[in-house]
């Protein structure tokens, strides 16, 4: 798919594995980075972006704003959004990935530039996305284009019915365990095979997402029914299908049996430090986290209701949730799960980035423990170095926000999302 | 020297990336504060597997910049850091063994047009993944921004 992707994008009939080329991006994505950007391409007497149709700007990262300097900065990237014609700018509207996503911005087989190295979570609907530096992004922004090296594919085949307690964060962790934080360096991953085919597009986008925890340049699912009639529902458009061609190579072929996996947790401070859940007993949390553009959907927010319906968080445990978006706060809500949540004693906050880059609505101070459903733990992430983050899906950082202590969430749920 | 997965976070905290160069310097690598405080301009930064993972913070390879790295010799480096490295040019290469082949404080040179990597203390030669003419395009051109600097001055001619 990579290689399909980046043919069109660089005007030929075909590429291989290894070459370089000049490729025009289809979307370029920017957060607060935005401003930086335009200010480096100020500074050298442009003025002007490739298309503005095409560079979409939503401010993330510090929304809402946790000082003056930042609500300033909002204002600027929206005054500069207005002066170059930006047609998408998004305020603040929720996590970048996802509501470029769920508003159908991006599209199977577009290749899409993001100042935010998760832009990998674009290959959950079959599009090419890989995150950039600001300088790259800001090159890009003026002229439309890039040079690539096109990356080997390897595959991960997913099979077999997961069992209880399983979410796709947990086949992801797994994966980062068994194969290592360079499984897929300067690679393009293709997830394929029965489990994948059966996930949904929240599954998806957590899969893909962290694709780039196992330095994944592209993380793609195959574009099939299921992603044209997620996009369909959103945009009123047909879409067409997008995948492999019938004779691909792959470097590398690995099959996760899915059947078998229990749920997984990656310790500090790699998402590749990873063990079964049930093999961490007694780790007390003083925060549980739902947020993030890897597990903060719809879906993330049944499965943590249906987890914590009728119970209590525990008395030396914060759980704060923070929506991917907006939109999925308020479905979660008519849902009734943002009810169930605060019933159970959850702080829910406005969606954006919060807590997962040590940003705000919920540091972490020395000495704690968080069990978080984001994607990193580096040392440092979520606020202090002396913090220790653990990554897990939302099923059990619901259970251990129970206990206040890491959990198996098959204790409290007996059901699976795959 | 440094071992290996060491991310962008210990190079450029979240906290950090809006704050001035006394207090990003006070906050870089919290569990390897010596070598903050005892690095000098030029100093080569000999690194394991997988430098600069996570981020697409393209602070993490400018911020090594402004401590006086002159460049970072490692077994293998996370692509989106890389990328930024070449972007900004500052010399990152990819030099399978050098671990090895390195102690704390030898003497070693990079030729980045050839690849090859000298000890000088041990009299030792190894040779990093080279560039493509590209990358040494763009980085003898002083960086991407100076290189779409001169295509707009070249179209104004």
């Amino acid at each position: 798919m990579a290689q399909k992707v980046l043919a069109r994008a660089a005007g030929r009939n075909s590429t291989q594995a290894g070459e370089y080329v000049t490729a025009k991006v289809d979307r370029i994505m920017a957060h607060e980075a935005f401003s930086l950007c335009v200010m480096k391409l100020m500074k050298i007497g442009v003025n002007q972006v490739f298309d503005p149709e095409k560079v979409i700007v939503i401010l993330d990262h510090y929304f809402p704003a946790p000082t003056q300097e930042m609500a300033a900065g909002h204002l600027m990237a929206r005054s500069l959004a207005k002066s170059l014609g930006i047609k998408h700018f998004l305020g603040h509207a929720g996590i970048c990935h996802q509501v470029l996503t769920e508003r159908g911005l991006v599209r199977p087989g577009h290749l899409v530039f993001g100042t935010d190295s998760h832009s990998t979570t674009y290959g959950a609907i079959g599009a090419a996305g890989t995150g950039l530096g600001l300088t790259e992004i800001s090159y890009a922004m003026a002229t439309g284009e890039l040079w690539l090296q096109v990356p080997p594919t390897i595959r991960f085949v997913l099979e077999g019915q997961a069992r209880a307690g399983l979410m796709s964060k947990d086949v992801i962790l797994h994966i980062a365990g068994k194969h290592g934080t360079e499984a897929a360096q300067y690679r393009s991953i293709e997830f394929a095979g029965d489990a994948a085919e059966r996930m949904t597009i929240a599954s998806r986008m957590t899969m893909s997402n962290m694709g780039v925890e196992i330095g994944a340049k592209f993380a793609f699912f195959a574009a099939d029914s299921t992603t044209c009639d997620y996009l369909f529902e959103r945009t009123g458009e047909n879409v067409e299908p997008f995948g492999p061609d019938t004779d691909p190579e792959y470097e590398e072929t690995h099959i996760v049996d899915v059947a078998e996996l229990e749920p997984q947790v990656a310790r500090p401070h790699s998402p590749g430090n990873v063990a079964k859940v049930s093999d961490l007993r007694d780790v007390p949390v003083a925060q549980a986290f739902i947020g993030s553009c890897t597990n903060a959907r719809l879906e993330d927010f049944e499965v943590a209701a249906k987890v914590l319906a009728g119970r209590r968080v525990h008395a030396e445990t914060r759980l704060i949730v923070t929506p991917a978006s907006q939109d999925v706060h308020l479905e979660a809500t008519k849902a009734g799960f943002v009810q169930t949540l605060l019933e159970a004693g959850a702080h829910v906050t406005a969606s954006g980035c919060g807590a997962c880059p040590g940003g705000h609505n919920g540091v972490v101070g020395p000495g704690e423990a968080c069990i978080s459903s984001t994607n990193r733990n580096f040392r440092g992430r979520m606020g202090s170095t002396e913090a220790e983050i653990y990554l897990a899906s939302p099923a059990t950082v619901a259970a251990s926000a129970i206990t206040g202590k890491i959990t198996d969430p098959r204790d409290f749920w007996d059901g699976t999302t795959l | 020297m440094f071992g290996d997965d060491v991310d962008t976070d210990q190079m450029a905290p979240f906290a950090t990336l809006t704050s001035g160069w006394d207090e990003i310097k006070k906050a870089m690598f919290p569990e390897r504060r010596d070598f903050v405080d005892s690095v000098q301009p030029g100093d080569i930064i000999v690194a394991g597997r997988n430098w600069g993972c996570g981020s697409s913070r393209e602070h993490a390879p400018e911020n090594l910049k402004k401590l006086g790295v002159s460049a970072v010799l490692a077994e293998s480096f996370a692509r989106i850091y890389f990328r930024n490295c070449i972007a900004i040019a500052f010399p990152n290469a990819a030099c399978p063994g050098i671990t090895q082949a390195v102690d704390a404080r030898d003497e070693v040179e990079l030729d980045l047009e050839t690849g090859i990597v000298k000890n000088l203390t041990r009299s030792r030669q190894l040779r990093a993944n080279p560039y493509t003419k590209e990358m040494l395009d763009i980085v003898a051109e002083g960086g991407l921004m100076n290189r779409l600097a001169a295509q707009i001055a070249a179209s104004n001619r």
